[in-house]
C-alpha cells in the first residue's frame, strides 16, 4: 500500500497521464513474498488514479552477508548467521533486505 | 504514439517511514517523555504486564497508554480501568503493525502534557512491527515461557531490535519445557545488549525491576533533556 502511495504521489507531481510499469528491487530476506505482493498489487491498483494498468516488475537482489572477523562475504540464505568460511557469529547483512521503487514508466 | 518516460525514485519503501519516525524521536527528546513500544506475539501478556508495571510505576511517575489493535477496544478500557491512567486506543484497521504517522495520531489523542512515559502497546505479531520504526525511544520485547525458548531463532529481527525483553509467564516454567539459560542464549545471539528480565505479570516476580529498570530510563532521557536545554541557554 505504501508502495502504491508513493508511486500515486509521484505521477500525481509529475504530470503524468498513466504508469505503465513499476519496477522495484526487492531483497531475498527482506521478508517480502513476490506472487503475494503481486496479487496484493494488482488488487490494490483498481482504486487508484495513476495505476489502473501499471505492471509490477520485481528484481530480486541476492542476501549477502559481511564477516567481521574474517572479512569474507558468503550467501546468506545458505548459511544464516553465521560465517561458513570461520564459523564467526559476528557477521552482518550488506545486502538482501531492500524494499526499493526503482522507477517508474509513464505516459 | 505516446512516448514513454521514465521516472527514476530509487527510494526504499520504508523510507518516509523512517523519516516520520526519526522526526517523532526527536520530539519526544524534546520533550523528555520516554516513549516505549511494546511489542509481542498474541497472547504473551502485554496487556497484563503493561497493567503490572504501570501499578509498580505509578507512585513514581505519570504514565500514559495507547493500546493498538485492528479492532476493537477491549484492551484500552480494561487499562484505564484497572490503573486509571490514561488510555487511547488506536485501530489499524486491518493493519498487523503500527507506523510512525500512527503513533503521532495517538500522541496527538493522549496528549503528553505532564507524562513521563508512554506505553505504546503495538498489534500482536512478530514479524511486521519489528520492520516499522514507531519512532519509540525504547523497544520492549514480551516473550512468555508456553511460546518455548527458541522463538528468537524464529522471529530473529525483533529480538534485534529491542532494548529490553521480558519473559513473561514464568510462575508456569514447570510445565514447559523452558529453559532461561537457553532463552537468553539466543536472544544474545542475535543482540548482546538486550536487557533480560524474567517475570510474572500475575503473581507480580520481578515487575519491580523491570519498572526499575524502566524509571532509569525514562530519568535518563530526562536529565538528556535538561543537559540539552543548559546547552541551548
Amino acid at each position: 500500500m505504501q508502495v502504491i502511495e508513493q508511486v500515486e504521489k509521484v505521477a500525481a507531481q509529475s504530470d503524468v497521464r498513466k504508469v505503465l510499469k513499476l519496477h522495484m528491487e526487492v531483497g531475498e530476506v527482506s521478508s517480502v513474498v513476490p506472487a503475494l505482493f503481486t496479487d496484493c498489487f494488482d488488487w490494490a491498483k483498481k482504486k487508484t488514479k495513476y495505476l489502473q494498468q501499471a505492471q509490477l516488475e520485481m528484481v530480486i537482489l541476492e542476501g549477502i552477508s559481511y564477516c567481521q572477523d574474517c572479512k569474507q562475504t558468503y550467501k546468506t540464505t545458505a548459511y544464516g548467521k553465521q560465517c561458513p568460511h570461520c564459523g564467526s557469529q559476528r557477521t552482518y547483512l550488506v545486502t538482501g533486505n531492500e524494499v526499493n521503487i526503482k522507477d517508474i514508466e509513464v505516459v | 504514439m505516446e512516448k514513454v518516460r521514465t521516472i527514476q525514485l530509487s527510494k526504499s519503501v520504508f523510507e518516509d517511514n523512517d523519516r516520520e519516525a526519526a522526526c517523532l524521536r526527536e520530539f519526544l527528546r524534546e520533550r523528555g517523555v520516554l516513549l516505549v513500544n511494546v511489542m509481542s506475539s498474541p497472547g504473551a501478556g502485554k496487556t497484563s504486564t503493561l497493567i503490572a508495571l504501570i501499578r509498580a510505576l505509578s507512585r513514581h511517575c505519570r504514565i500514559g497508554v495507547m493500546e493498538a489493535d485492528i479492532d476493537s477496544d477491549v484492551d484500552a478500557l480494561r487499562v484505564a480501568r484497572e490503573t486509571g491512567c490514561s488510555a487511547v486506543q488506536l485501530h489499524t484497521g486491518g493493519m498487523c503493525h503500527l507506523d510512525a504517522a500512527m503513533t503521532w495520531q495517538g500522541l496527538r489523542a493522549l496528549g503528553l502534557d505532564g507524562l513521563d512515559i508512554v506505553f505504546l502497546e503495538n498489534v500482536g505479531n512478530l514479524v511486521c512491527p519489528a520492520e516499522y520504526d514507531t519512532g519509540a525511544l525504547l523497544n520492549m520485547t514480551i516473550l512468555s515461557v508456553p511460546e518455548g525458548d527458541d522463538k528468537p531463532l524464529k522471529y530473529p529481527l525483533i529480538y534485534e531490535k529491542c532494548g529490553l525483553v521480558l519473559i513473561n509467564k514464568i510462575d508456569t516454567m514447570q510445565y514447559f519445557n523452558f529453559s532461561l539459560q537457553r532463552c537468553a542464549e539466543n536472544i544474545r545471539f542475535r543482540n548482546p545488549d538486550a536487557e533480560i528480565i524474567p517475570i510474572s505479570a500475575k503473581t507480580g516476580e520481578n515487575i519491580q525491576r523491570a519498572a526499575a529498570y524502566l524509571m532509569q530510563a525514562a530519568e535518563k532521557i530526562k536529565e538528556e533533556k535538561e543537559c540539552r536545554n543548559k546547552v541551548t541557554k
